[in-house]
């Protein structure tokens, strides 16, 4: 890719990333949650990506992260709903944390925490189909 | 609005159509992100800006996805000879579009007008949602505490999917 793409993709990359960060964690007081917030932050990854090749972010062949933050995340959602059922009533995603006053950032009980698992599962998961599909490249075609 | 939607949706058809026939790929590619903005819009419409947020993203990496993929494949459509057993496949598939209009007018008849609802449980939802959980985008109050397991499952799919990505194209132990 040209100079120009690469600088525009180097500074608009960022800006994307702050405002899936900005949507998840905003996920219970306005529009948006985890899934989209998730998609945004891998947005931002694969526009770097496709700016300025593999080569020069330095991702390896078997490439481990994302799969690996992609599982443990997913995880960890699943502790969150059992540990719903041994706190407080006998039933999965039971929101054992205290709601708090509504309308503020910390507030509304776990739901805060399954939209932030929940988005960055979504980012992993659409990063590595992105990521399968353009390093394996060179062995399909040996 | 019906009017605005109406014309939305035709676009939507044309779109669709031509993705079908176009002889370039990426140009069916491009006529097949019509279909995906144009519901952006639809659900702004409709009043659902979570469901567009996240339709409007998807989208976006889909597309590029797929357009990644056409570039470093073929842009040629692979070329299908119409043979007796192809002529059976149409007909079979025609009769069977014409039973399924058929019952959906015969269900579309007991429906309520667009846009009210008598279900019990959406009520409720409504109602009490931002006194049970404390969120104020009710929204995500309803799918990660009432609707837990529609998340996990939603979650899951993407989980599988990476999955079998990974498993058709992995590098170790492909023969």
């Amino acid at each position: 890719m040209s100079i120009i793409v690469k600088k525009v993709a180097q500074l608009i990359a960022g800006l994307i990333f702050l405002y899936g960060i900005y949507i998840i964690v905003h996920g219970h007081l306005t529009p948006g949650g985890g899934f989209a917030g998730g998609a945004l932050i891998a947005g931002a990854y694969i526009l770097v990506i496709l700016a300025n090749g593999s080569d020069a972010i330095k991702l390896k062949k078997e490439e481990v992260g994302s799969s690996l933050s992609e599982s443990v995340s997913i995880l960890v959602v699943l502790m969150m709903a059992v540990a719903g059922f041994f706190i407080g009533a006998k039933v999965f995603f039971n929101n054992y944390l205290p709601t708090g006053k509504m309308g503020e950032l910390i507030s509304a009980g776990a739901i805060p925490l399954y939209n932030i698992f929940i988005g960055i599962e979504v980012a992993a998961a659409l990063l590595t189909i992105f990521l399968a599909l353009i390093i394996y490249k060179e062995e399909i075609e040996e | 609005m019906e009017l605005t939607l109406s014309i939305l949706l035709g676009f939507m058809i044309i779109g669709a159509i031509f993705a079908l026939h176009a002889k370039d790929l990426l140009s069916a590619i491009i006529a097949a992100g019509i279909v995906g903005y144009s519901l952006v819009i639809c659900f702004l419409l409709l009043k659902a800006p979570d469901l567009a947020i996240v339709q409007i993203v998807v989208e976006t990496i889909t597309l590029i996805i797929m357009v990644a993929v056409i570039l470093d494949s073929t842009r040629e459509e692979l070329k299908v000879k119409i043979d007796r057993r192809q002529i059976i496949n149409i007909s079979l598939a025609l009769v069977f579009m014409l039973v399924l209009v058929f019952f959906f007018i015969q269900a579309i008849s007991n429906l309520n007008p667009f846009g009210e609802h008598t279900l019990r449980m959406a009520s409720a939802y409504v109602g009490e949602t931002a006194a049970k959980t404390g969120s104020a985008n009710l929204v995500t109050g309803i799918l990660f505490d009432f609707r837990g397991y529609d998340t996990l499952g939603e979650a899951t799919i993407l989980f599988t999917a990476a999955l079998g990505v990974l498993t058709i194209l992995r590098i170790k132990g492909r023969k």
